[in-house]
């Protein structure tokens, strides 16, 4: 379990990694896509990896914290992905705007003279 | 109080100048003479407080306002006789130089811009004087020479007059920085930065380690300021300033900043050899090179300024000379420099107002048609020379005798350096009055005439003055002079009289001789030498501060553009590949890697999930392989991936964040299938039988050693961190133990986020918010690249029935219409779903954030297939006050707390029992995440939607030109 979403942390950042440092803007959202999944999970795993654990204290009485997943990685995680998509909807604005204002898609606004 | 109100008037006075019109030439200067003079009354009326005291007691005027009193700092006023003579010098100058300036600024000039830095100037500069706090002295010293920098270019379309001013700045300035650093020190040593307490421990700074880099430091900031050498050379091109500002700036009050501040801190400073060195040194070279340099001017201001930069550095030698005899005498000529110079200025710009023309190789004979103008001139000119009787005859003398009493002790250098001082000025001011004398010049740009009466009332004054203390000095200047000096000496007060006559003596037969070598010497230099034909100041002109200055702002510039070019690039790769190496780089060289870490697997293995992964890996990278030509296919892949994640959620105990995620899921594809079609088309070079070149395969592989090594890294590290076992007693322990309990509500993750730690989510909804209208804000003003305006071939296809039609069209003939009404039945299903999620929140999963995505997904979808004219024209949707409501109500709940008395953001829970639904519970952290769910729910439609307008507009904008595409692609 704890091996196979570590090299998923691991290919999927190495895949985003890629792509960011690729010419087109295109693949640099794609790239950053990736990455934040990546991130994503790696902050997620910090309250290790538990299953039916939700982290809902639906029982009455005392309450033991070890029975349930750590919420607070949790709660940071998914603050994180409404603001990736809001970062991804500038990006992308940014990219489109570009494009339209220098005719290219290449990330620097210009063709890289080979 | 009053001292307050001497500094807020001109302030306030500024901001009113700034907002007239701009041809209200009469109020501005009635605005600002007023403002002038009614801070002259209260100067005069202080007078009565602070020149009762006894001698040696001078009594101070104090008022202070707390400023960071943790830090010992106060905002301190201080008038004292020194600061009420320079008070007075800048008011009453500056009274005159308004009325002058009414008069010298042309009609086309903006007047209101010209009052209003001359206001701001004056407020900086009796900052400066009355401050009693050095930082609070700092800051007003900084910004006069802000002030003075906007002067300078008040006719920003001369290059001259941006030069100038962009020198007088760069040279102010920097004397200003490392005053800065003087004062601090100085603070330092004394341990407190009010003026008081520096004045009254000289002897403490005089014995510290530290004395000579502070007396450094301060004396570049002082000798900057007032034009000393080395750095003298920057007031000569501040003349480019219209000239009621050279009049009143750069002779009578700017420049006289840096010797006030020596003046200021004489007591604590002075009285070293150090302190003669440096001071008197400065003092010499700046009194005889201004002095021989400009005899040999020909601009009528550029030899008053240098005159200028000569009499600053008797005044700076004086003060180096450290004695109190001399001390007296600098103050008196910085009274009698002020009165005699100025004049001089305003006459030198009637000349150039009248005639047209500053140049004295062209100016003569100007007494015939100027003779007001020009009697008033010569009588000041006779004060700069120092001819008895005026004011400049008596501090000349003053400093002659000080010379003497130098020189006397070692060598006859000082007082011959003196006699030379004293011929130059004679010289340089015979040179000046030759204008009026000899045949009228005919080629004069204008027909000069005498000016207006009021122009010429100020030059008037001043003579004036001029003259009545150069005849009875001691009954016109004595007791106002005296408190001054009594501010600075204290004690040390020597006697001394001011009076004409003093007997026969040695610095009498100086003057004497000065006057007649400097009339010799004119008349050697104008027939023997061609002084009206010389080009350059003998002797001197290889030393040019000018070119100094130049080059090294030439060299400062290019060396940093070289910095930059080597070590800076303006695309983005080269950075990113920066970033990522030195994000690897770093840690793997801060800690001991690998050798830390323990292989031994813990967890249990699930085929099913690692199958999972399998898929998430391949999509992951297969997206990576097709982002460049096949965007969609890497799009679907990336959803792919995301989908993964989600479920991966889902099977670690992570509901919420598996519905988010899935939620953003979807809306993110939307998102970038509706930017897809803004990008250029990309053919494989395949096709285009093109082949990579080696370089960039480099590249390629370079990064893929990158990314390699990066996905390796992180895999390690997230395995290191997942064999270890959980800390104990993480904050986690606390938030799932009181959930319930004080949150009222059983999903931890919900009550995180709108109960425990919701200032985050309100800062987090804010951001949502503002990224949404920056979105909407840059879509507003979209251009798309020429290729990607027509209907993209995707939709022109024959095959399909609606290409062709407009979104319109396509709607009133049934295009899609099972699936569209299909999805207008589920719209209300979707909107109870969110509902549902956003009711259950607090206690299972669900919240403000997944229903507020499930919501406008319920949307989106209607868009979708109903087309964005048909959805608009049934559902009136304003995303815009969805946000503001949304914030609203998020901030408003926050705020609530406040009437109950409690810190912001204190949530509550209410029971209530209803009818029929029985007990419920209504913690206000409901009302919260309902504001999360408006703005969500804004936000994303905005966005969303926003886009897809696009589309829309340019279908409508280019008709024309997409028809001839369309029938070309049917036949």
């Amino acid at each position: 379990m704890e091996a196979v979403i570590a090299i998923a942390i691991g290919i999927m950042f190495g895949a985003g990694v890629w792509l960011i440092l690729r010419p087109r803007s295109f693949q640099v959202i794609t790239g950053l896509l990736l990455i934040s999944y990546a991130v994503n999970l790696f902050i997620f795993i910090m309250g290790r990896l538990s299953i039916n654990q939700a982290p809902l204290t639906l029982g009455e009485g005392a309450i033991d914290p070890s029975l349930y997943a750590d919420p607070l990685p949790q709660a940071l995680v998914l603050t994180a992905i409404v603001i990736g998509f809001a970062t991804t909807a500038l990006y992308l604005v940014v990219m489109i705007g570009a494009r339209g204002l220098t005719g290219t898609d290449h990330v620097d606004g210009k063709e890289m003279d080979k | 109080m009053l001292l307050l109100l001497l500094i807020l008037m001109p302030v306030v006075g500024s901001i009113i100048a700034a907002l007239m019109p701009t041809n209200a030439r009469n109020r501005e200067a009635w605005l600002a003479g007023g403002i002038a003079f009614v801070g002259l009354l209260i100067t005069a009326y202080l007078y009565t407080q602070i020149g009762t005291g006894e001698l040696g007691t001078g009594d101070v005027v104090r008022y202070q306002l707390e400023w960071m009193p943790d830090y010992g700092l106060n905002f301190i006023l201080r008038m004292d006789g020194l600061a009420w003579m320079f008070s007075m010098l800048i008011l009453g100058i500056g009274v005159l130089v308004v009325i002058y300036a009414r008069y010298y600024m042309s009609a086309n000039d903006p007047v209101p811009r010209f009052f209003s830095f001359l206001l701001a100037f004056m407020a900086s500069m009796l900052g400066v004087v009355l401050s009693g706090n050095l930082i609070q002295l700092v800051v007003f010293w900084e910004l006069t020479s802000l002030t003075s920098f906007l002067l300078i270019g008040y006719w920003h379309h001369r290059a001259d007059a941006r030069r100038g001013a962009r020198m007088a700045f760069t040279v102010t300035a920097t004397g200003g920085l490392c005053l800065l650093v003087g004062v601090l020190m100085l603070g330092h040593i004394v341990g407190s930065y009010s003026l008081d307490v520096v004045l009254a421990s000289g002897d403490l700074i005089r014995a510290h380690p530290w004395y000579l880099p502070t007396l450094i430091l301060i004396a570049l900031g002082a000798l900057t300021k007032s034009a000393q050498f080395p750095f003298h050379f920057w007031l000569p091109h501040a003349m480019a300033a219209p000239t009621p500002v050279s009049a009143f700036l750069h002779s009578a009050t700017m420049v006289k900043a840096g010797v006030f501040l020596l003046m200021r801190l004489w007591p604590s400073l002075s009285g070293t050899p150090e302190w003669t060195l440096i001071i008197g040194g400065a003092g010499l070279c700046t009194l005889l090179i201004g002095a021989f340099t400009a005899i040999f001017q020909h601009d009528l201001k550029g030899l008053l300024a240098y005159s200028t930069i000569s009499h600053l550095g008797l005044i700076t030698l004086l003060l180096g000379i450290g004695t109190p005899l001399a001390m007296v005498a600098a103050l008196f000529h910085t009274l009698n420099h002020a009165t005699f110079k100025a004049s001089l200025f305003m006459a030198a710009g009637i000349i150039d107002h009248e005639s047209g023309t500053r140049d004295m190789r062209h100016l003569r004979g100007l007494f015939k048609v100027l003779p007001y103008t020009a009697t008033l001139a010569i009588v000041a000119s006779a004060a700069m020379a120092g001819v008895p009787l005026l004011n400049g005859f008596l501090s000349k003398e003053m400093f002659f005798a000080e010379a003497l009493a130098v020189g006397s002790a070692r060598n006859w250098s000082m007082s011959a350096a003196a006699v030379l001082m004293g011929i130059f000025s004679v010289a340089y001011s015979l040179r000046f009055i030759n204008v009026f004398f000899g045949p009228l010049a005919t080629d004069l740009p204008r027909a000069p005439h005498e000016p207006p009466r009021w122009m010429r009332f100020p030059v008037e004054l001043l003579v004036l003055c001029c003259l009545i203390v150069g005849v009875i000095p001691g009954l016109s200047v004595g007791p106002f002079l005296n408190t001054a000096v009594i501010s600075v000496l204290g004690e040390q007060t020597p006697g001394y009289s001011l009076a004409v006559w003093h007997g026969f003596n040695l610095p009498l037969l100086m003057s004497v001789m000065a006057l007649g070598g400097g009339v010799l010497l004119y008349i050697w230099l104008r027939t023997r030498h061609g002084l009206i034909q010389s080009n350059r100041v003998p002797f001197l002109y290889r030393f040019n501060g000018k070119q100094a200055y130049e080059s090294t702002m030439l060299r400062i510039s290019s060396s940093a553009s070289l910095l930059e070019k080597l070590l800076s690039t303006r695309r983005v790769q080269p950075q990113l590949l920066l970033m990522i190496t030195l994000l690897l780089a770093v840690p793997l060289l801060i800690v001991r890697p690998v050798s830390l870490l323990t292989f031994s697997d813990n967890g249990e293995f699930s085929p099913l999930f690692a199958g999972l992964w399998v898929i998430g890996a391949i999509c992951a990278v297969a997206a990576a392989w097709q982002a460049k030509y096949h965007r969609l296919a890497a799009l679907s892949l990336v959803g792919g991936v995301g989908i993964v994640v989600s479920i991966t959620f889902l099977w670690l105990s992570a509901p919420d964040l598996a519905l988010t995620q899935l939620m953003v899921e979807t809306v993110t594809t939307v998102l970038i299938l509706l930017g897809l079609r803004w990008l250029p088309a990309r053919i494989t070079p395949k096709e285009l039988n093109m082949r990579a070149t080696r370089l960039s395969w480099f590249r390629r592989s370079r990064d893929m050693v990158v990314a390699v090594v990066a996905g390796l890294c992180m895999s390690i590290v997230s395995y290191a961190v997942l064999v270890r076992s959980a800390p104990v007693g993480s904050i986690s322990d606390f938030f799932m133990t009181r959930a319930l309990s004080e949150g009222g509500g059983s999903n931890v993750v919900n009550v995180l986020l709108v109960d425990f730690r919701n200032f985050d989510t309100l800062g987090e909804i804010a951001v949502l918010a503002v990224v949404a209208l920056t979105v909407y804000a840059l879509l507003r003003r979209f251009r798309p690249a020429p290729e990607s305006l027509p209907i993209p071939a995707q939709q022109t296809n024959n095959v399909d029935p609606a290409a062709g039609q407009t979104p319109v069209q396509q709607v009133e003939s049934g295009y899609l219409m099972v699936p569209a009404v299909y999805l207008r039945m589920l719209l209300p299903i979707m909107v109870v779903i969110a509902a549902y999620f956003f009711i259950r929140g607090h206690n299972l999963p669900g919240g403000g954030f997944v229903a507020g995505l499930t919501f406008a997904v319920a949307i989106i979808v209607q868009y979708m297939l109903g087309g964005t004219t048909w959805v608009e024209k049934h559902l009136r949707l304003q995303p815009h006050r969805w946000i503001a409501f949304g914030l609203i109500i998020a901030c408003a709940t926050g705020l609530g707390a406040w009437l109950f008395g409690y810190p912001f953001l204190t949530t509550h829970t209410a029971h209530m029992t209803l009818p029929i639904l029985g007990e419920i519970h209504l913690p206000s952290a409901f009302i919260f995440d309902l504001g999360v769910f408006g703005v969500v729910v804004g936000s994303t439609i905005l966005i969303l939607v926003a886009l897809a307008h696009q589309s829309v507009r340019s279908h409508r904008l280019p008709i024309s030109n997409i028809a001839p595409v369309i029938n070309k692609e049917a036949n």
